[in-house]
């Protein structure tokens, strides 16, 4: 780890000036991704600033409805809050199915929507990387690169999204709150997040200096009936080889609304709008699941190991259909 | 050759408890040498600390302790090697195995990620400070009776995760405990064991 | 006497572990310590050009950074055994040349006051090299193939019987299958870890090794410094699996840096790529089988032919075949074992090497057989039953393997096991049942151990072993306790440190059978002396008694006619005024067949005595060795075992829950009935076997090496992106055993179970998914990608 100096802010506003235009300087939160990437020397800041003492850890419920739930809200306090667990049932599982226990306690909302990739080769930074080190190559492209993306990828970088909470985010049109400089704004969730394109070192639309300080959920029809499903290889602890996050808003049995996003398959959490439009109207029933599910990956381009994908990622969306649609043959 | 202290102490110690073993074998690593280069951590003035070095205040255990460190260093390094508290293990020092599990501010959290900086003011509480070997917490009294272990070398943080498990409440059933332990890798594969000793406590 | 032999009582170091307080290598308390962080090569062939450390150099903190340039030369080992010694790699002394045989080979130590200053001055390191053409991959036209002519400790692995050809062409139905593995590490939770000091000319290494002894001859002959020089200290191990039985770099460059740098040293491997390249794996297997039967099913024929990987800088063999040899009967056989060099680090022993994987190929192998000849799958190896060892004739000490099986279906419910795969279901999930035959040698070595019973009324007994979680310091115990009729919280097992006697090796499942006789004869032999003491005594309750009349229970002696006539131990001891009673004893008996015939004193002429005219190693000496026409040695070393095969067996029973979409597999129970002969302490044995067979869900589900196949260099290099099995993946366990006395193995009558937990298993696994899908899967892991349509 490159060595720093330590601050701990008291103010949104004293931990923006903190950063100032300085590029070198990061704020720590939960620490659970950052002090990953210090210890691999990916991240290599001169200063950190210790934002834990802001008051960014509310979870509120606006008048229009909306959650508003601070940036510094832990992911285990966010998944078992009572409003989030009914009302949003998929942010609350996929927050559960991201991690361990002691890492949720750590996590914090704002720093999960920033984590970074978990690909072998942005980690191995004796390998090229251009996410790591622009213009050095991708080494995944031509590697090992069963757990990397299909969608969403560019000659430049295929490594997945690797946050569970995000898919989650994606599908509910959340959005998400800074401040800066220049004042506060807001971006919708589905904007957040950058295509790898020619510049996969840049992740997000954050300006330098700017401090995620909540995200808003808008309220919806759909959101209480849905769920999150993730497939991998163990039973738990370990990221997605697929996951699904969905919701049906079903009358008499006919579908009016549905999300559909997609984790482990994207270059960024992976939204389906177009598999959700394909269900408007119909009847809840595999078979137009099935259909949904061939939309969502029909532009799937995939690599020497992870072939497998597009059609895990279509059983995945079906099984988790079936969990809040019913399995109507 | 060794001297006879020394090998009085590993060879001879006739029928010692588990105490005097570790009171004895202590002493017999001080006996080796005395410290030259004195690291330092626990200060008793506090100045202007060097370069790159914070101060921070812990509360471990119940007890107060000021060090001046490194700012890079983890809680879980400050404790093993700033404190010599090695209860807390390092397994993987990336957040991928649970070894390092501490109570900080009563929840569990990995201690490999966690800078010992950002613990100014809080408390911690580790596997020490849960109980001795005369006064076994009753989750560690559960571990020792139902065999949740092998090697030892993940068991501390076994236990404070378990700990922390049944301070948050969630876990109602059998696979409810199963998944939020599973931040907590055994590799001697002790998992049926552990699940007894927890649901032991969790029922007393 | 109600025998302490067998309870289920908990673990003596338990209280020590529950509580932190155990000590394993990184964690001794040692003043002006320094910190070492090793550096590994980023290329894959070829030479250091050129290593640029002034950066690191003038970072405040940094002590000094060792390198092939600077560091200290180092003396050729050139043993294989590892109970003496053995050196991982013994082409790649390290630091002696700037060559560069694999990725992730230890190139420079940086020192430094501490972890911190040491991790970030390692990464300011510059490396420029002289690249090679590397062969990294089976694949490639440079990999040379060949075939060794042995393996670990002159293990036959070339091996025929009958006419193989002949008897496949003779069957009535044959299989011909090929099966892989991939390289699996063995990731003990405890990184590999070394902490040396040296005082003059002394040196005290704190080391992480299921070999404490061997490493400490490796260490002085290395260092080329006489083996008194050096005390080796591991009082606990988290966890080796294997990967801590041959010494790595790591505990020689502490001692190296050390010097180097004239201050204590702690050199702990990290997870992160340096557990994955420089402290061993199980190397790949690529398993070629085929099985031949007559028209009921029993086998004419079998042929096992194994390819697997090593260095260029040793030889280690994967033996697949190993067990192939002697699990059924068959009249023809042939066992063939191919390895190619490759530049990769050499692999090492991993929990039953050869057996684990081996029994994986051989017994999915059975079960397509089974599926094929429409017969029960239980019913086939009932079929080719062994009752005595196929390889040789002998009769097996004890094998109890027909119980195994019966118990095993039962437990799993196997009549509800349809024939037909891809046809039961529960719920939404396919159900799918399988079963295998595990089994592993039963080994025994050589042991001495030293006891002493004070007058105070306890016993602390030592020997220079290993306790690496599989309870030998609370089975050793209960031997004490159960010989010497003390109360176990009155006796005490020491190990780990090498003042002791030399014990076994913790490898080959055979520490407890190992020492435990040791300890018994010792214990038989101290309490034979007490009772000498007693009966010639005439102020002794027992004076003019016969040694044979007396028995000894709660540490009181008494005659066992009459149990009101007797006294303590310390009642003894007080009045001879003596403040103890000691022994030291050997026992030396060897089960391996490739050492029985040296080794086993038995047949050695002249009958010589294991401990006779040879310093034990204990650098105390104090006690003379007493095993010379010691009674309870003879009874043990002089059974005739020439005729006689080692091994345990055991049925494992699986039942999986496969979902159909998602394709995610759910080990639901796992029945493990194990023949392992007397068991020593119940609680500790289930876990035994219960880790073994966790090992094996890994294996079978999610555990597996990549390597680039561009450079050659690890992928998988860490927690996350090396999966082992978490809580989550837990099945529920049955776990039994057939708990009959082996009288061949020693009077203590255990056999080992470290490692017979692992074997059968995975195929166990792989049988029951291929029941539930109708997918066989050849190639481990089974993820769910290879069982999507």
């Amino acid at each position: 780890m490159y060595p720093f100096t330590y601050i701990k802010a008291k103010t949104n506003k004293d931990a923006i000036a903190a950063i100032g235009s300085n590029t070198n300087a990061k704020f720590i939160g939960g620490g659970t991704n950052i002090v990953d990437l210090m210890k691999m020397n990916i991240e290599k800041p001169h200063q950190l600033v210790d934002i834990t003492s802001l008051d960014l850890k509310k979870i509120e419920t606006l008048s229009n409805g909306n959650v508003k739930i601070g940036a510094l809200v832990r992911n285990s306090d966010l998944a078992y809050h009572k409003t989030i667990a009914e009302k949003f049932p998929m942010l609350s599982k996929a927050l559960l199915a991201g991690a361990s226990a002691q890492l949720r306690n750590m996590a914090t909302a704002g720093g999960n929507i920033l984590q970074r990739t978990r690909c072998y080769y942005f980690y191995d930074t004796a390998t090229p990387c251009n996410k790591r080190e622009p213009g050095s190559g991708c080494s995944a492209i031509k590697g090992y690169n069963r757990m990397h993306a299909i969608l969403g990828t560019s000659d430049k970088c295929i490594a997945t999204h690797p946050s569970d909470m995000c898919v989650a985010l994606s599908a509910l049109d959340a959005i998400v709150h800074v401040e800066g400089i220049n004042g506060e704004r807001t971006i919708n969730f589905l904007d957040f997040h950058l295509l790898p394109g020619d510049t996969p070192e840049k992740e997000n639309v954050l300006q330098q200096g700017e401090l995620i300080t909540a995200i808003e959920i808008p309220s919806s029809s759909f959101a209480k009936n849905s769920t999150y499903l993730k497939v991998r290889d163990r039973a738990s602890y370990e990221f997605a080889l697929t996951s699904a996050a969905v919701a049906l808003d079903i009358h008499n049995g006919t579908i009016s609304n549905a999300r559909i996003a997609l984790g482990g398959v994207g270059t960024k959490p992976w939204r389906a709008k177009e598999a959700e439009q394909s269900l408007i109207n119909k009847k809840a029933t595999t078979e137009n699941f099935s259909a949904a599910a061939n939309v969502a990956l029909k532009d799937a381009v995939t690599y020497k190991y992870n072939a497998f994908k597009p059609q895990l990622a279509k059983q995945t969306i079906i099984s988790a259909l079936q969990m809040i649609g019913g399995n109507n043959g | 050759m060794f001297n006879k202290e020394d090998n009085a102490l590993l060879d001879d110690n006739k029928g010692t408890t588990r105490r005097e073993f570790i009171v004895r074998t202590s002493a017999f690593t001080a006996a080796i040498t005395i410290a030259k280069y004195p690291v330092k951590t626990i200060v008793d003035k506090i100045n202007q600390p060097e370069a790159g070095n914070v101060v921070v205040t812990i509360n471990v255990n119940g007890k107060s302790k000021t060090l001046e460190i490194d700012a890079r260093t983890t809680l879980l390094d400050a404790l093993r090697e700033n404190m010599h508290l090695t209860g807390t293990k390092k397994g993987c020092d990336r957040g991928q195995c649970g070894a390092c599990t501490v109570l900080v501010d009563e929840r569990r959290i990995n201690s490999c990620l966690y800078l010992a900086a950002m613990c100014d003011g809080s408390k911690v509480t580790t596997i020490e400070g849960l109980g001795t070997e005369d006064n076994l917490h009753p989750m560690q009294q559960a571990f020792l009776k139902h065999d949740a272990f092998q090697c030892g070398y993940c068991t501390s943080g076994q236990i404070c995760s378990a700990v922390g498990l049944l301070k948050e409440g969630h876990a109602k059933t059998d696979d409810d405990i199963r998944e939020l332990m599973s931040g907590n890798i055994c590799r001697c594969g002790a998992y049926q064991n552990i699940l007894d000793a927890v649901k032991e406590v969790q029922n007393a | 006497m109600d025998s302490i032999i067998g309870k289920p009582i908990d673990r003596k170091d338990g209280p020590l572990k529950v509580t932190g307080k155990a000590m394993y290598a990184a964690e001794w308390n040692i003043p002006n310590l320094a910190y070492g962080i090793t550096i590994q090569s980023t290329i894959t062939k070829g030479h250091i050009n050129n290593i640029d450390t002034s950066a690191a150099e003038k970072l405040k903190g940094v002590l000094g950074v060792m390198t092939y340039k600077n560091a200290m030369q180092l003396h050729t080992l050139s043993g294989s055994d590892p109970s003496s010694g053995k050196f991982a790699e013994k082409d790649l002394l390290p630091f002696q040349s700037e060559r560069i045989f694999y990725n992730g080979q230890h190139i420079a130590v940086v020192i430094a006051e501490t972890f911190e200053v040491a991790e970030h001055a390692a990464s300011l390191i510059k490396v420029t090299y002289n690249e090679e053409k590397p062969v990294f991959d089976i694949n490639q036209p440079e990999a040379k193939i060949y075939q060794p002519q042995q393996g670990l400790g002159g293990t036959q692995v070339q091996v025929k019987r009958g006419d193989a050809e002949q008897g496949m062409s003779n069957a009535s139905t044959k299989i011909e299958q090929t099966y892989n593995t991939p390289v699996y590490h063995h990731n003990p939770m405890e990184p590999h870890a070394t902490s040396a000091v040296w005082n003059g000319d002394t040196l005290t290494v704190y080391d992480a090794t299921q070999s404490v002894f061997g490493n400490k001859n490796a260490i002085s002959t290395m260092l080329g410094i006489a083996p008194d020089k050096v005390r080796l200290i591991s009082p606990f191990i988290g966890g080796g699996f294997g990967s801590k039985g041959f010494m790595w770099a790591n505990s020689i460059l502490a001692p190296m840096a050390a010097k180097f740098i004239n201050r204590p040293v702690k050199i702990v491997l990290e997870r992160t790529g340096q557990m994955f390249t420089c402290a061993g794996r199980r190397s790949f297997t690529i398993q070629k089988i085929n099985l031949g039967t007559d028209n009921g099913g029993k086998l004419t024929s079998v042929k096992h032919e194994t390819t697997s990987e090593t260095s260029f800088v040793d030889e280690f063999v994967e033996p697949a075949g190993v067990a192939t040899k002697m699990i059924y009967a068959t009249p023809n056989l042939d066992i063939t074992q191919n390895i190619v060099r490759l530049n990769k680090g050499t692999p090492c022993p991993t929990r039953a090497p050869g057996e684990a994987v081996g029994t994986y190929a051989f017994e999915v192998a059975m079960d397509e057989l089974a599926e094929k000849l429409n017969i029960d799958p239980v019913q086939l190896r009932l079929i080719n039953y062994a009752e005595k060892n196929p390889d040789d004739g002998h009769r097996f000490s004890s094998k109890n393997l027909k119980e195994c099986y019966e118990k095993g279906a039962q437990s799993i419910g196997w009549s509800n096991r349809n024939i037909k795969p891809g046809s039961t279901k529960e719920g939404n999930f396919l159900v799918g049942y399988g079963m295998a035959t595990a089994t592993y040698p039963a080994n025994r070595s050589k042991a001495t151990v030293r006891l002493k019973l004070y007058q105070e009324g306890n016993a602390v007994a030592a020997c220079c072993t290993q306790d690496i979680g599989t309870g030998t310091y609370t089975v050793m115990a209960q031997v004490m306790s159960d010989a010497l009729g003390l109360p176990i919280d009155k006796v005490e097992f020491k190990l780990g440190d090498t003042i002791y006697p030399q014990g076994p090796n913790s490898g080959g499942s055979q520490t407890m059978a190992t020492t435990g006789p040791a300890v018994r004869a010792a214990a038989l032999t101290v309490k034979s002396k007490v009772i000498k003491l007693a009966v010639a005594d005439k102020k002794s309750p027992l004076y003019n008694q016969t040694e044979d009349a007396i028995s000894v229970d709660e540490g009181k002696l008494f005659v066992t006619s009459d149990n009101l006539k007797g006294e303590t131990y310390s009642q003894i001891l007080t009045r001879a005024k003596m403040p103890l009673v000691e022994t030291e004893i050997t026992t030396n008996v060897s089960t391996r067949e490739t050492q029985k015939s040296e080794s086993n004193p038995t047949t050695k002429q002249g009958g010589e005595q294991g401990g006779q005219g040879q310093q034990s190693g204990g650098q105390q000496g104090g006690s003379k060795d007493e095993s010379k026409d010691n009674p309870f040695v003879k009874q043990d070393q002089d059974l005739d075992r020439s005729n006689v095969a080692f091994h345990s067996f055991g049925a494992q029973f699986v039942k999986v829950l496969v979902d159909p979409l998602t394709c995610m597999i759910k080990v639901d129970k796992v029945v493990s009935i194990m023949d392992v002969g007397q068991i020593l302490n119940e609680k500790t044995a289930k876990s035994q076997i219960m880790g073994g067979a966790i090992f094996g869900i890994g294996m079978a589900l999610m555990e597996g090496s990549v390597y680039d196949e561009n450079t050659g260099r690890i992928v998988t290099r860490d927690l996350a992106d090396y999966l082992v099995p978490v809580h989550a993946d837990m099945p529920t366990f049955d776990v039994q055993f057939t708990n009959v006395k082996d009288e061949f193995i020693s009077p203590v009558g255990a056999r080992g179970a470290g490692e017979i937990g692992i074997t059968g298993i995975t195929a166990a696994i792989a049988n029951a998914i291929y029941n539930a899908t109708g997918k066989r899967v050849r190639d481990l892991p089974i993820t769910p990608d290879k069982l999507i349509v």
